[in-house]
C-alpha cells in the first residue's frame, strides 16, 4: 500500500541543488563536455545507447554528465527520454554482411576471406595502467596499411556452404508481424525475436553472469565465437512519401556469431547450431554475452534439458531489464511509513500471543521512532 | 534490404546516393555548399520533426528481422518555388541539417539546379566521406593479423 507523504519540499529542492554542485564538483577544475564524453569514455556511451536503447551519441553523453557517471541511472534517463518522442517506423533489416569494419575476429578459423583485422581492442593489451595517461598525452596518428578489398564474408556463411551448421528459418514475415515489447508486455513464450530484443537492451552485467554460468556448466553449449565484427553499417528506412528506402546514416554495431554444438538427428544431417548477439557501438562483452544466452535460451526449440537458470527463458528475459531492476529495487528506499507500521502492528501481536501461550509477560515498551 | 524497396531506376539510385551522402555530413558542410549554388526560397511543407526509428538486426545476420533499439531520427519536407519536393530523413536531431538535406534533395530533383548541388554540395562532401573512409580502412587494415598455428611434440 502507497500512502501519499507529504512535507520535505524544501529539503527536497536543497538535496537537488546539492547534488547539482557535487556534479559539477570543484569548480576550479574544468567542467567536462559532452564532445569530451562522446571521443574519450565512447564506450561508456555506447552502453548507455544500448541498454538504454537508443542511438544517439550526444543524449547518452548528456545523460552519462548528468548521471554523475552512474551508467544505471543514464540509462534510465535515456529510456525516459525516448518516450516523449514519436515514432515513424522502424528501419529495413540492418545488412550486418555490407558492414564497414573496423574488426573483425574469428576464433574458429585463422584463415578466413578478407581475414581477421584486430582494430582498436583491449585484446593483447596487459592490463597495466598506463601512468602516462595520468597526464594530457601526445598520441600519434595510427599506423596505416594498403586496404586488401577481399569481402570479409562471415563464418556462418562458410561453414554453411558445406551444410555443417544450421542456416535461417525461411523467412516469414518480412515487418510486419516483429514482436515489440516496447509495445507489447512481453508473455511466455516468447519468440526468438523478442527474446533478442530483451537481450540487447538487458543488462551486461546480468547477461554476462548468465552467459558465464553456461559455459561453468549450468546448460553447457560448447561454444566457440565463429566471428565478432564491428564497424559502420548504414541504416535505411522505407518513408511512403519518398516511395524508397531512404538512407538515414550509419551506425556502430557490434555482431557476435556463436559457433555452438550439435544439432541433428533422424531427419536432419548433426550440424553446428548458432547463438547471436548484436548491440550498438562497440560492445563486444555484451554481444558475446547475448550471443551465449540466446544459445541458452533454444535449448527447448532443440530438444536439449531446460535445468540452468540461463535456459530459463521467463527467469532471464523477465530479469535482463536494468531499469525495472534498479526501480523495484531502489524504490525500497521510499516511504513505507505505513506498510512497516501494519508489519509492525502484526509482529507485537505474534509476539504477544507467543508469550502469552509461554505463560511470560512482555515489558511493554514505546518505540523511540513512534 | 528488401526487393519492393529497393531503388530500381536509374534517377532514384542516383537520388538515393545523393541522400546517403547529405546523412552523413554535419549540416555546417552542407551550408557552405549550398552558399556556393544559390538562395533559395522554399515552404516547409511539414513541421521539421525529430521522431524515432525502430532500428532492426536479422536473426543470425540472415534470419527473420528482430527490434536491436531505436536511433533518433529528424526528417524535413520542403517544397521549391518551382514546385519540386524534397525530403530528409537523418539520423540525430539536428533540424537545421534534416532541412538543408531536403533543401538538396528539392534541388537535386530541379534539373536547372542538379549540376550545381552535384559539383558544389555533394561532390565536395563525398571527397571528405571517401578520404575519412579511406583512412579508416587504412588504420584497420594495419591491424590485420595472420595467426600461425605450431606444431609442438610429435607424432609416433
Amino acid at each position: 500500500m502507497y500512502v501519499a507523504v507529504k512535507g520535505g519540499e524544501r529539503a527536497i529542492e536543497n538535496a537537488h541543488a546539492l547534488l547539482a554542485d557535487a556534479r559539477r564538483g570543484e569548480r576550479a577544475v574544468p567542467e567536462i563536455s559532452l564532445q569530451q564524453i562522446d571521443n574519450q569514455l565512447a564506450l561508456g556511451v555506447d552502453r548507455v545507447m544500448c541498454e538504454g536503447s537508443l542511438y544517439d551519441r550526444e543524449l547518452a553523453a548528456l545523460a552519462i554528465k548528468q548521471a554523475r557517471g552512474d551508467m544505471i541511472e543514464a540509462i534510465f534517463l535515456l529510456r525516459a527520454y525516448r518516450t516523449t518522442l514519436p515514432r515513424f517506423g522502424a528501419s529495413e533489416p540492418i545488412e550486418t554482411g555490407a558492414m564497414d569494419i573496423r574488426r573483425r575476429i574469428s576464433a574458429t578459423f585463422k584463415d578466413l576471406p578478407g581475414g581477421q583485422v584486430l582494430g582498436p581492442t583491449f585484446d593483447y593489451t596487459h592490463r597495466l595502467l598506463d601512468h602516462t595517461l595520468a597526464q594530457e598525452s601526445d598520441v600519434a596518428s595510427a599506423a596505416t596499411a594498403p586496404v586488401d578489398d577481399t569481402p570479409y564474408r562471415s563464418v556462418a556463411d562458410l561453414l554453411g556452404d558445406n551444410g555443417l551448421i544450421e542456416r535461417a528459418a525461411p523467412q516469414e514475415g518480412q515487418g510486419a508481424d516483429v514482436g515489440d515489447l516496447t509495445r507489447e508486455p512481453l508473455s511466455f513464450p516468447a519468440g526468438r525475436d523478442l527474446r533478442l530484443q530483451n537481450l540487447a537492451r538487458g543488462d551486461e552485467g546480468f547477461l554476462l553472469s548468465l552467459a558465464y554460468s553456461t559455459q561453468r556448466g549450468y546448460g553447457r553449449n560448447h561454444p566457440f565465437a565463429g566471428e565478432i565484427r564491428f564497424g559502420e553499417v548504414e541504416v535505411e528506412f522505407f518513408a511512403e512519401e519518398v516511395g524508397f528506402a531512404v538512407p538515414l546514416g550509419t551506425v556502430f554495431m557490434t555482431e557476435c556469431q556463436m559457433v555452438n554444438q550439435f544439432t541433428g538427428g533422424d531427419t536432419t544431417a548433426p550440424c553446428f547450431t548458432r547463438g547471436y548477439g548484436l548491440a550498438f557501438g562497440q560492445s563486444e562483452r555484451k554481444a558475446l554475452a547475448m550471443a551465449l544466452v540466446d544459445r541458452a535460451l533454444r535449448a527447448r526449440e532443440l530438444g536439449e534439458e531446460t535445468d540452468a537458470p540461463a535456459q530459463d527463458e521467463e527467469f532471464v528475459l523477465s530479469h535482463s531489464d536494468n531499469v525495472q531492476a534498479t526501480g523495484f529495487v531502489e524504490h525500497l528506499k521510499l516511504p513505507h511509513y505505513v506498510d512497516f507500521q501494519a508489519e509492525l502492528g502484526l509482529l507485537r501481536k505474534l509476539r504477544a500471543e507467543f508469550f502469552e501461550r509461554n505463560g511470560e509477560s512482555e515489558t511493554p515498551m514505546q518505540d523511540a521512532a513512534e | 534490404m528488401t526487393m519492393a524497396t529497393a531503388p530500381t531506376s536509374g534517377e532514384t539510385v542516383s537520388r538515393r546516393a545523393a541522400m546517403a551522402v547529405l546523412a552523413q555530413a554535419p549540416a555546417a558542410d552542407i551550408e557552405h555548399g549550398l552558399d556556393r549554388v544559390g538562395t533559395f526560397a522554399f515552404n516547409e511543407l511539414r513541421p521539421t520533426e525529430t521522431g524515432l526509428v525502430m532500428l532492426r538486426g536479422r536473426i543470425g545476420s540472415d534470419g527473420a528481422p528482430f527490434n536491436v533499439g531505436e536511433a533518433s531520427v529528424t526528417r524535413a519536407a520542403v517544397q521549391l518555388e518551382t514546385g519540386e519536393i524534397g525530403f530528409s530523413y537523418v539520423l540525430g536531431r539536428d533540424a537545421k541539417k534534416a532541412r538543408l538535406a531536403a533543401l538538396c534533395d528539392a534541388l537535386w530533383q530541379s534539373q536547372p539546379h542538379r549540376t550545381a548541388i552535384e559539383q558544389y554540395v555533394l561532390a565536395p562532401l563525398r571527397d571528405a566521406q571517401q578520404r575519412q573512409q579511406a583512412l579508416k580502412r587504412a588504420q584497420t587494415a594495419a591491424t590485420r593479423v595472420d595467426f600461425f598455428t605450431l606444431v609442438r611434440g610429435e607424432d609416433d
